[in-house]
């Protein structure tokens, strides 16, 4: 099958000032919101789209409000349909970049299905979720990826909801693309989004936000500055799994499950650390990066990136064969197919 | 036979029923294919149960088929003439749908010591009392065929699907018909396997020849009147279909891709199908996940330029309420396509319907209003689709279209029209680059928006659920919103300009006036017309504009002290007319058993209401 790409370039070398809109940014001051809306601003320009051909769609939620502040075609939905809503999109036009940008409860509470069957087709959309692990619009109830006991406005007592792992999720839907990133770290949010675009598929970026209000340093144990070398790894791919302050950390696979390792203790060579592959087709190790949590540090980077036909570039390729081949050249062809007769 | 024993007749109703998978739809599309094509009208309709195959032999299991041909037909008809029954539960079951005197053919092999206490006989069918009602004939179907299968070197599985052609080779019999067209049919239906046409063929043939050698039968043969049809080429189709083709010449017509987003329901699913079928001619069908993605990705794909469209039911019209709101608040074009079928909730899935209309004219938050339209025949379905969607892309307004599981499963004779006779369709495109382009600005006469895709250069914007002000921005103005309310509403209000004024038919000086909406206006007519024949003065007017409604509508109904108004509900039509009509006395006539109306029984009730 010949690889097909839809969305026409763009010669104008576009700045981040040419997408930014006019709207007055309505996010609580400090807001993790306000970086990825950054890092979405710079990914444009690197992704050499016309802008007019740029379509975002959103759902509702504090993050839904993202088509406001960038100036390009805009959808702002209803809660937990954006991924339904961009798929028609899509369809109806593929040479549309359609973005959709969800909460973590819009995207895996009220629109968990959606999510599913849009990464399941491998529906070329590029959809961006901003995990704070809390209902913020609605001021503060636990969501499908609050941590399990936490006390928040409607689990007085603790939550007794096992979270979500949204990039398990994505895997289990057979997901071709998988990212993570940090809203306080906008250039690799930036770097993630671009090759995101860049997959023809659908592809899965998760921003852990922070909400300052109701959630306030939720991911604070890995993001703060004091321990981030040492509680995240970057994965790149071709490259040894190493990580911490001083780069000396690995991740090794033990036969049984991933586990981290110090070089130079215990015997532990470079070459016993694993060597990252983001196109293995199997999603085992994929997973287990995914997953990664407690003792092990939270992969960040691109996760999984792997090819797989595009259900635009099927759905195309099956209108284009039947366009060229069919039956029927026109309704009148086919209001007079079959059995007629004349009175 | 002699022609003095043939008795000449305006119409006929025959309705075939066995077991589901006996062949009962197949045996009746043969016979009203072969009637239309002889010169017919025809019209027919399935009785089927929800279940796929139910257990064999039993009453859950029967599924049937209605046929109506003759000179001039309104529905598939009330009780029949000639009724098929392929087993004793079908027997059982299904005489109630036989006129007093009819005709009744049953496969009287079928009729074993276990199969009738299957279909709860304790005592034999056949009582003396029904030997007079009915002109009972015992043929024996499964064995004739069998005999025949043996000879040809069949084997059981294949000459037992077989059954129905002989049933039907006497059927064409007793209505004067020859079996040439069917030959013709089978011929082309199993043209790679010739072996199973030549087992078909004498099957039918034997079937044919059976009857002739019957003297019961020598007395019934009945000869249908050729239809007197207005000059053009014609064929059969079924409302789903009609609706389908609708919307495939309302996207040629209009320039815009045709998108259906719709999810499999009974009975709306057999419209995804057929547009399914037509990438050829540009219909991008997508099966979604659920009702509401069906929705939402049709107002995706309308956001993104398409004739976007959705295709339901009622508890999946439900499940897209939601969506629907947010169509009439980002005022983009949307035909949302309602097949009503028995509710609430699952209901009557395969029984018809028309108790969707409150839910479509009221089934959304906050003010909401859209534009409704009904279709009333099945082949009709086909110019209120495309109407629907005429209207949807040029007033900028999602349409819901109503027809139910009777039009939509029936099917009717379909007089072809050339797609270039058919009204124009402008949709209201906004223009590249145009400086003073605002979302939510409106032309003054139909007080709709333009509509500007992604992809034009220089008309960025953003739509969406939270209220804006004319130029695009949010707004949480009350005095906007209360403005952009009533514009929403004016829009709606608007359409009434563009659309024809409500008839009366019948006797328009009646003492009575019938009022009618959707997909009951065959049985109404024909009730109508009989009574005017008899005397009576009856007057009626039949909706497929329900909101707006037509502008003259209260000086139709201001102008008569008796009306009653029918429809398969509890009377949502007769309370929305009340609510513009308050001065207008209205009485119902309502029913709801999953059933569509019968020409008698609204007789009944029209002389009632006459002589009070």
């Amino acid at each position: 099958m010949a690889e097909r790409h839809f969305v026409p370039k763009s010669d104008i070398e576009y700045t981040k000032a040419d997408f930014t809109s006019d709207q007055m940014v309505k996010w609580c001051p400090g807001c993790g919101d306000h970086a990825i809306l950054s890092s979405l601003l710079n990914t444009f320009p690197k992704t050499h789209t016309k802008k007019e051909n740029v379509c975002m769609v959103s759902g509702i939620g504090c993050s839904s409000r993202i088509p406001y502040y960038v100036d390009t075609y805009g959808f702002h939905s209803i809660h937990g349909r954006a991924c339904a809503i961009a798929t028609g999109v899509k369809l109806a036009n593929p040479e549309l970049s359609v973005w959709v940008n969800m909460g973590d409860g819009d995207s895996m509470a009220i629109g968990g299905n959606h999510l599913i069957h849009a990464v399941r087709r491998n529906q070329d959309l590029n959809i961006t979720i901003f995990n704070n692990e809390i209902y913020g619009l609605t001021k503060g109830q636990y969501s499908p990826t609050t941590k399990f006991g936490q006390v928040t406005k409607t689990s007085p007592y603790g939550t007794i909801d096992y979270p979500f792992n949204p990039g398990e999720l994505v895997m289990g839907a057979q997901g071709t693309f998988f990212a993570r990133s940090l809203d306080c770290v906008p250039p690799l949010t930036t770097d993630v989004m671009t090759r995101a675009a860049q997959h023809d598929g659908a592809s899965v970026v998760e921003v852990l936000q922070n909400c300052m209000i109701f959630n306030d340093k939720t991911h604070a144990a890995i993001t703060d500055r004091a321990v981030r070398d040492d509680r995240t790894i970057v994965l790149e791919p071709g490259k040894p799994m190493l990580y911490g302050k001083e780069k000396n950390k690995g991740i090794r696979f033990n036969g049984r499950c991933l586990e981290s390792v110090t070089i130079g203790e215990n015997g532990i060579t470079i070459d016993d650390i694993l060597v990252y592959d983001e196109t293995t087709e199997d999603t085992g190790i994929h997973m287990m990066l995914a997953r990664m949590k407690g003792d092990l540090p939270v992969a960040l980077g691109v996760i999984r990136n792997v090819k797989k036909p595009s259900y635009t570039q099927l759905y195309e390729d099956q209108m284009d064969e039947q366009m060229q081949n069919g039956k029927y050249k026109c309704v009148d062809d086919l209001l007079n197919s079959g059995d007629t007769w004349e009175v | 036979m002699s022609q003095d024993q043939i008795v000449n007749k305006d119409d006929i109703v025959i309705r075939f029923a066995g077991d589901s998978g006996d062949g009962m739809q197949l045996s009746g599309t043969l016979f009203s294919d072969a009637s239309a094509l002889t010169g017919n009208d025809i019209a027919t309709f399935p009785d089927y149960p929800a279940e796929i195959r139910a257990p064999h032999n039993t009453v859950a299991g029967v599924s049937g088929y209605q046929v109506h041909v003759g000179s001039h037909i309104y529905s598939s008809g009330d009780k029949c003439d000639i009724l098929v029954a392929m087993n004793p539960a079908s027997f059982k079951s299904q005489l109630k749908w036989a006129k007093r005197g009819a005709t009744v053919i049953v496969d009287i092999d079928t009729f074993t010591d276990e199969a009738m206490e299957k279909a709860g006989y304790t005592e034999n069918p056949f009582t003396d009392e029904l030997e007079r009602a009915y002109t009972i004939v015992r043929a024996p179907i499964t064995s004739f065929t069998a005999k025949i299968g043996t000879e040809k070197g069949a084997d059981k599985k294949t000459y037992d699907k077989c059954r129905n052609m002989f049933a039907l080779g006497m059927i064409f019999y007793i209505t004067h018909k020859t079996l040439d067209k069917t030959y013709a049919y089978l011929e082309r239906k199993f043209a790679k396997k010739p072996e199973v046409v030549e087992l078909n063929k004498a099957v039918l043939t034997e079937g044919y020849e059976y009857a002739d050698k019957l003297e019961l039968i020598h007395s019934h043969i009945i000869e249908v009147a050729h239809a007197d049809m207005p000059k053009g080429r014609y064929r059969n189709i079924t409302g789903n279909v009609a609706t389908a083709w609708g919307l495939l010449a309302a996207s040629e017509r209009s320039g815009r891709r045709l998108f259906l987003g719709s999810y499999p329901i009974t009975p709306a699913t057999d419209v995804m199908v057929e547009l399914a079928k037509h990438k050829s001619l540009g219909a991008r069908v997508f099966q979604a996940e659920d009702e509401i993605a069906g929705i939402c990705s049709a107002i995706g794909a309308s956001y993104a330029g398409a004739l976007a469209c959705t295709s339901t039911s009622g508890p999946g019209l439900s499940l897209k309420s939601e969506a629907l709101g947010l169509a009439v608040m980002v005022e983009l074009p949307l035909v949302v396509v309602d097949v009503q079928r028995g509710g609430p909730s699952t209901g009557l899935p395969t029984k018809t319907e028309q108790s969707d209309l409150n839910q479509a004219l009221y089934g959304r938050n906050g003010e909401a209003p859209l534009v409704v339209v009904a279709a009333s025949s099945s082949a009709n379905c086909f110019y209120w689709a495309y109407t629907a969607a005429k209207i949807a892309l040029e007033h900028m307004t999602p349409v819901v279209l109503l027809t139910d599981g009777y039009l939509g499963n029936g099917s009717q004779l379909f007089r072809i029209p050339k797609t270039a006779d058919l009204p124009s369709i402008t949709p209201r495109l906004a223009k590249p680059n145009d400086p003073n382009y605002r979302p939510f600005r409106r032309d003054e006469e139909k007080y709709a928006r333009e509509w500007a895709l992604p992809g034009m250069e220089g008309l960025r914007h953003r739509v969406g659920g939270l209220e804006k002000c004319p130029d695009g921005p949010l707004s949480t103005d009350p005095e906007n919103h209360a403005l952009m309310t009533k514009n929403r509403q004016e829009k709606v209000n608007r359409v009434a300009n563009y659309i024809p004024d409500q008839e009366v038919t019948g006797n328009p000086d009646g003492d009575l006036l019938v009022v009618g909406w959707g997909g009951t206006s065959g049985a109404l007519t024909l009730a109508v017309e009989e009574l005017n024949k008899e005397g009576k003065k009856v007057a009626y007017t039949h909706f497929n504009y329900i909101c707006p409604l037509p502008k003259n509508t209260g000086d139709i109904l201001r102008r008569y002290k008796k009306i009653v108004v029918c429809e398969l509900n509890n009377g949502q039509f007769a309370g929305y007319l009340r609510t513009q009509y308050p001065e207008c006395p209205m009485t119902q006539y309502n029913k709801v058993m999953g059933l569509p109306f019968e020409v008698g029984e609204l007789k009944e009730h029209f002389n009632k209401l006459l002589n009070a």
